[in-house]
């Protein structure tokens, strides 16, 4: 940068002297746009009337700044900023998942005070515990917001994983404390748990999730959880030589999940 | 006593690049579905900078057309470009949803949040940039003169302002392709007045689409009325087209007469070729 800006010439600039030449008023104006040094010492080259002015403009803004009240801050429960992680229609949600699985823990508690040994309740819901969450993570009949938010940029993969993310944050410690106390191995249901999850979002792309969350738990309830009550025994699927399996299904799931993560943006 | 500012915020190279397209909204024999039934059906329409006002009577198709616009409906068939990006093709929608803004004909949102909070969330899932959000809310707010009701909640707001906070969320992230369905239902008289302003005020750097019922706000503000019909394109002109036509007609306008003589006319052409 070559020299800078002499303080009469800026007093001059300031003082809007119309005798300065076009070529040496273009120069300064040049120079004062890439300089902030010069810029900040106009400042100070202003004349007297000027500098009062400002002064007083700014006592003015400063009595009008303290006067103005502090913006009230509301205490709330659940903060805006959540609604990035977690829509607020999730939450009743979230609550009933909770409640089932607390009445299931109940359930297996009072049979296992009488001495019976039926296959325990606890165990046989954890699998599809959160489907009931995921089912309403991404929904347009029951999330208002949702035909606004479809249409965004971060709409698609990455919102419903969030919003996944926290149901399972949410149901799986639920879900370890009640496997803990009926004395059920977490592997056994944890599995499971994630690979009903995987293929919920999977089948959601083409069905719709809902939809899809609902079917995989009615499949569910008819198979394995309405047998196994009738029958008494545990089925094979939540025995440990099920867990490779599960496993396997979940992985194969999210290999095929991940590359088609840009087509769920039409996701509805 | 001397304070310092912060330099202005520089310009964004994308601001700076040359347009690669022609149009903002390129259709050509456009379908899109709603629900099973072809609600657009070979719509041909090219849309550049400007207010477009879509006009059609009930069932013409205008909200299906829209939320084609604003990628939310897939095209069933025909070409769909958006700012160059051919939507039909299933393009990454993600890029291109940067740069609309859509206002839904009926939309919800969560009561609890604040007007500012509202704007703030969809701004967020809009992806403005985190530093620019809260400057970008409170210039939205201002334009659709909601600002002082920025720390209300939404549930305590009249019909007429949850409307105007939408067309906040609409504008919030600066959009090249802002898409209104119905925006004016709920306002009142004066509220248009200044809605219609901000419309043709918009319209100069944006391809601003507005779906509504009322003629006299496409008269207004708008500077090419658009006619749908039965998922088909009737009309594509000035107002002042639409104001000519209306010598003949019916209605207490003549605007609102040009609107039903291009239907007659339309429809009366289709029963002769049918």
């Amino acid at each position: 940068m070559n020299a800078h800006i002499p303080v009469r010439a800026l007093g001059r600039y300031a003082a809007g002297d119309p005798g300065i030449a076009p070529d040496v008023l273009w120069a300064i104006e040049t120079h004062l746009e890439q300089c902030a040094d010069c810029r900040s010492r106009l400042a100070d080259a202003s004349d007297g009337d000027t500098m009062a002015l400002l002064a007083a403009v700014w006592v003015k803004v400063d009595a009008a700044m303290s006067a103005a009240e502090p913006a009230t801050v509301r205490r709330r429960w659940m903060p805006a900023r959540s609604a990035r992680w977690v829509t607020p229609v999730l939450v009743p949600w979230l609550v009933t998942t909770v409640l089932v699985v607390l009445v299931a823990l109940g359930f297996d508690l009072a049979v296992a005070d009488r001495g019976a040994a039926p296959p325990s309740l606890v165990v046989l819901l954890a699998p599809v515990a959160p489907l009931l969450g995921v089912a309403t993570a991404w929904t347009r009949r029951l999330d208002p917001a949702h035909e606004l938010v479809v249409a965004t940029a971060r709409a698609g993969l990455g919102m419903v994983l969030r919003r996944t993310l926290v149901v399972l944050v949410v149901v799986i410690p639920v879900l370890a404390v009640a496997g803990w106390m009926v004395g059920a191995s977490p592997a056994r249901w944890l599995m499971p748990c994630l690979a009903f999850t995987a293929c919920a979002l999977a089948l959601g792309k083409v069905v719709g999730l809902p939809r899809a969350a609902w079917g995989l738990a009615l499949l569910w309830a008819t198979v394995v959880v309405g047998p196994s009550i009738v029958t008494a025994r545990l089925p094979v699927l939540l025995t440990e030589a099920a867990l490779p399996g599960w496993a396997a299904l979940t992985v194969v799931v999210a290999l095929v999940l991940l590359p088609r993560r840009s087509g769920y943006a039409e996701f509805r | 006593m001397r304070r310092r500012y912060g330099m202005r915020k520089g310009i964004s190279a994308a601001l700076l690049a040359p347009t690669t397209y022609a149009w903002a909204i390129r259709a050509v024999e456009l379908r899109v579905r709603a629900g099973r039934r072809l609600a657009v059906d070979g719509l041909d329409l090219s849309m550049g900078n400007g207010v477009h006002g879509l006009l059609g009577p009930n069932g013409a198709g205008k909200t299906t057309l829209m939320r084609a616009l604003a990628t939310v409906s897939r095209p069933a068939g025909g070409v769909l470009e958006l700012l160059g990006h051919p939507v039909h093709a299933r393009p990454d929608l993600r890029t291109l949803r940067r740069s609309i803004g859509y206002l839904p004909q009926e939309f919800g949102f969560y009561g609890r949040f604040t007007v500012r909070e509202f704007v703030e969330y969809l701004a967020w899932l809009k992806e403005v940039p985190a530093a620019d959000i809260p400057d970008a809310v409170q210039r939205a707010l201002e334009r659709v003169s909601l600002a002082e009701r920025g720390d209300s909640r939404m549930k305590t707001l009249s019909g007429g302002m949850v409307r105007r906070a939408g067309i906040a969320q609409a504008i919030v992230n600066d959009p090249e392709i802002l898409l209104l369905d119905e925006p004016t239902v709920g306002l009142d008289p004066e509220q248009r007045l200044a809605f219609r302003s901000l419309l043709r005020e918009l319209g100069e750097h944006t391809c601003v689409v507005v779906s509504t019922h009322l003629v006299e706000d496409v008269v207004a503000a708008c500077t090419n009325v658009v006619l749908m019909d039965a998922g088909r394109l009737v009309f594509h002109g000035g107002p002042a087209d639409l104001v000519g036509l209306g010598r003949e007609g019916v209605g207490d306008s003549s605007a609102e007469r040009g609107y039903t003589e291009l239907l007659r006319r339309h429809r009366a052409a289709g029963e002769r070729t049918a």
